[in-house]
């Protein structure tokens, strides 16, 4: 038994839920080899492990989305096996999926009273969902109309409403898979105020994300997964971040210390000849006057609040928004039209935020979403000569590591870390002068995300001018040369050398923002 | 090559990483479209009177051909996320200019070269009514369905004008072919259609069209972003299926020795899409079975002869066409994951 370190700190109150003994396998192949889960009532209990290493699953088995091969589940001191997520919600087990699954053309009311509306002679008594709808979202101090639609409102309101309709169904555990990874800062701050609120009022809460920061803001305790096994369970005030990574990947803790938390490293020579260069740049209402320069052999980052305009000016300079004003320069010449195609040809790449929406094509495999941008290059008369590219998608698996089964797999069953592997190797295949990342490793586990900035590094080593765009001010500070603030859509201050460090980071993105204390509940 | 234990590796990784329900799908989901049509036939072998009989095989290879023929262009329509509601309006529209041709005095004059122009001008026409379908979903962002029902309602409003609402009959052995000639003992619209299916199986499999086709269905954002020429493509695609709609609307012509705007590929575009259904096409776009949806429209032709030669009325036919597509549907969503 690996998780020997479980018994020891919560002898005290009888836990809320035990989970001892979970196996689940697909096919033979375990996805859960030694599962244990402990949670207090009224504590916020963090589930880590890279993916992969079944947090996942425990969570679905849990919730009775998989039904378990082994192992006992108890809750509130009954053994249980839910059939469904449903009927774990009516035994007080509520799950928050990382997309909001509400409908977003109906309102709010509607949407807390889906499946259990309060009726009057067989009709829906609306004024009664409404009362109920602004009485739910009151023990979040949440005041907003309850008729409008739901999708009237941002991501994080949505995502308070999906929390307050769990809640409603009389919860005693909420279950939240990544639920940060759609919010800002702002945002993160009032659900974190939310949670706060379920603990104080005895809910417990299981917290699954790969932003371990937020961990000790507001978890109390930890448990870490690793191939399939539950290797250990502290309490947060005993461990280090650095000791949680070091735990998920099942290394040394020192030998980590010395090479840094990111895979980055400083670059190994002197930036050469400017790759681009913006004056004035402006597209649409956010992106208002952008000025940068990006040459060779640099990792320049871009560092604002969400929706401050650093994805702007990677869209303005790829050619999907139109640049009204302002000016891109590159080595020989300008671009003057905003077409994705020129951009291409100019030695640009872009690797988008959202993987899912703007990267990769899910249907099709590996080999093709990884020579897309390639095509007309490796065609001959039109003809795709399959055995060259067979080749070239073989060398690319190789070189970055990337799982899969065979290159004709398709893409979307590949994890995050993976799919984004196949989409840096897309625009590697191309040689660009310029590459783009936005967002480079949201949502991709530790072990993957630390292999991404090496090779990030590594190809700027080579000469290639690279700008990031990042929330993370760990990857702006280690990887960055410079990293410039943009606010509001327009760039307004430049950090390097001495002068780039995560608390003058904080300090440059965060102008008129009140500081985070206050915004603390 | 020492590559094997590695990819042995690579496999168990894999399977850790997304722990779900093993890939291959079930034999009755993979080769579902297959497996019914082998059902088919042996029924029919046993049922139906004189179902070996070599015209049996002639009579339902002229039916198909020309069903078969607008589904690979529906089919490839689909496949870039949209459809294509005006196939059968296009039919009788290059079905009804192909006799005005041949009839015409110059044609008359220059036999030769009014034949050519008879099978040339139709199908171009054709395609320039799918370039104005494409232009209307590319330029403009008009829904497929809501940009090809201008054509589905005009068209066939055209080709009436065109002949005066009246059935064109004509006798021309050169034209009448393609319809009624034999190759090798087997008609000749039969081996036109494999040749088509070749053609489409080719470029959606080994070309940069079809490459950029799936790509363009199956996450248009993401394509764009790749440097997909997204709206060329489906210029590109709404003309070739309006071109194969009209080389069906001349087949239909030529089978009936007339041309009948009223009646000529009515209600072909839900055959078509029935087809690509039954094939294994996702209408959501992303997918192109060439060959299972040339099996799907066997599938259709197939029951329909069934019930047919076996004194079953046409409206039960019907009724046992949605079983099909019911049934097509059902497998597909098992297909999913």
């Amino acid at each position: 038994m690996a998780a020997t370190s479980a018994t020891a700190d919560t002898a005290a109150p009888a836990p809320l839920l035990s989970m001892r003994g979970i196996r689940k396998s697909f096919a033979g192949i375990p996805a859960i080899a030694d599962g244990t889960l402990e949670i207090a009532p009224g504590e916020v209990h963090a589930l880590i492990g890279q993916n992969g290493a079944g947090k996942s699953s425990m969570i679905k088995v849990l919730n009775g989305a998989y039904r378990r091969d082994e192992g006992e589940i108890l809750f509130a001191g009954q053994p249980v096996s839910f059939t469904s997520p449903h009927d774990a919600q009516l035994g007080g087990i509520s799950t928050i999926f990382q997309e909001v699954n509400l409908v977003g053309y109906r309102s709010v009311a509607e949407n807390i009273c889906l499946g259990h509306e309060p009726k009057r002679w067989g009709m829906i008594d609306w004024k009664a969902a409404n009362a109920r709808a602004r009485e739910v979202l009151a023990r979040f101090e949440i005041d907003i109309d309850v008729t409008r639609p739901l999708r009237h409102y941002n991501i994080a309101l949505q995502q308070m409403v999906a929390i307050a309709r769990a809640v409603s169904f009389d919860a005693r555990l909420v279950i939240m898979d990544e639920p940060t990874s759609s919010l800002d800062d702002n945002e993160t701050e009032v659900l974190f105020r939310v949670i706060n609120n379920l603990k104080a009022s005895g809910v417990s809460v299981l917290y699954v994300s790969h932003h371990l920061d937020e961990l000790f803001r507001i978890c109390d305790s930890v448990t870490i997964m690793r191939d399939g096994r539950t290797i250990a369970r502290h309490r947060m005030s005993e461990v280090t971040k650095l000791g949680l990574i070091a735990a998920m990947l099942g290394r040394d803790a020192s030998e980590l210390e010395s090479a840094g938390l990111t895979g980055f490293s400083r670059a190994a020579r002197a930036p050469g000849a400017e790759v681009v260069r913006t004056d004035g740049l402006g597209a649409g209402t956010r992106l208002k006057s952008a000025d940068l320069a990006v040459r060779e052999g640099e990792i320049v980052g871009l560092a604002g609040l969400l929706g401050s305009g650093r994805t702007e000016i990677l869209r303005a300079l790829f050619g999907l928004d139109a640049h009204e004003r302002g000016s891109i320069h590159i080595a020989g010449g300008e671009i003057n039209e905003a077409d994705p195609r020129l951009a291409i040809a100019a030695g640009f790449a872009l690797c988008p935020e959202d993987r899912k929406i703007d990267g990769i094509v899910p249907g099709l495999s590996v080999r093709e979403n990884l020579t897309l941008a390639l095509l007309p290059r490796l065609a001959r008369r039109g003809v795709l000569p399959e055995g060259e590219e067979r080749k070239l998608v073989e060398s690319y698996i190789g070189r970055l590591g990337i799982k899969t089964a065979d290159m004709d797999q398709p893409i979307r069953e590949l994890s995050g870390g993976n799919q984004q592997k196949v989409l840096l190797a897309r625009w590697m295949a191309m040689q660009p002068k310029l590459l783009m990342l936005d967002e480079p490793t949201r949502g991709i586990d530790v072990g993957a995300k630390h292999e991404i900035q090496t090779l990030i590094r590594q190809l700027a080593d080579r000469g290639l001018a690279v700008l990031m765009v990042s929330s993370e001010f760990e990857e702006l500070v280690e990887g960055g040369d410079r990293v410039i603030v943009v606010h509001e859509g327009r760039t307004v201050e430049e950090l390097d050398g001495d002068g780039l460090s995560e608390d003058a980071l904080l300090r440059a993105v965060a102008i008129e923002v009140p500081p985070a204390g206050e915004a603390r509940a | 090559m020492s590559g094997t234990a590695d990819q042995m590796v690579t496999k168990t990784d894999t399977a850790l990483n997304t722990p779900k329900p093993p890939r291959r799908a079930g034999l009755l989901t993979r080769h579902g479209t297959l497996i019914a049509f082998a059902v088919l036939l042996v029924v029919n072998v046993v049922l139906t009177p004189n179902f070996l009989a070599m015209q049996t095989l002639y009579i339902n290879l002229t039916q198909v051909a020309t069903i078969a023929i607008v589904a690979l262009g529906m089919t490839l329509v689909i496949a870039s996320g949209g459809i294509d509601l005006s196939v059968g309006s296009v039919m009788a529209l290059s079905g009804a200019l192909a006799p005005l041709i041949f009839l015409s005095g110059f044609a008359t004059a220059h036999p030769a070269i009014g034949l050519a122009a008879a099978f040339i001008v139709p199908v171009a026409v054709a395609a320039l009514c799918g370039l104005f379908n494409g232009w209307l979903v590319s330029r403009y962002g008009v829904q497929p369905i809501v940009a090809t029902l201008i054509l589905f309602i005009s068209g066939r409003g055209i080709a009436q004008v065109l002949t005066n609402g009246n059935l064109q009959t004509f006798s021309n052995p050169g034209f009448s072919f393609i319809a009624t000639g034999r190759l090798l003992g087997l008609p000749v619209q039969a081996w036109l259609c494999l040749a088509l299916a070749a053609g489409a199986w080719f470029l959606v499999r080994r070309t940069l069209f079809g490459r950029y086709l799936l790509a363009v269905g199956g996450n248009e954002r993401a394509a764009r972003l790749a440097g997909v020429p997204v709206r060329r493509v489906k210029l590109v695609v709404y003309s070739l299926c309006a071109a194969l709609a009209g080389i069906a609307g001349l087949i239909v012509s030529a089978i009936n020795s007339a041309s009948d705007a009223n009646q000529a590929g009515l209600l072909m575009e839900l055959d078509a899409i029935a087809a690509a259904v039954v094939g294994g096409t996702l209408l959501t776009g992303g997918k192109a079975p060439v060959f299972n949806v040339i099996i799907g429209a066997l599938i259709i032709q197939l029951v329909r002869y069934t019930l047919l030669a076996n004194g079953v009325p046409d409206a039960v036919a019907l009724i046992a066409k949605a079983g099909i597509i019911i049934a097509a549907v059902y497998l597909q969503q098992n297909r999913r994951d």
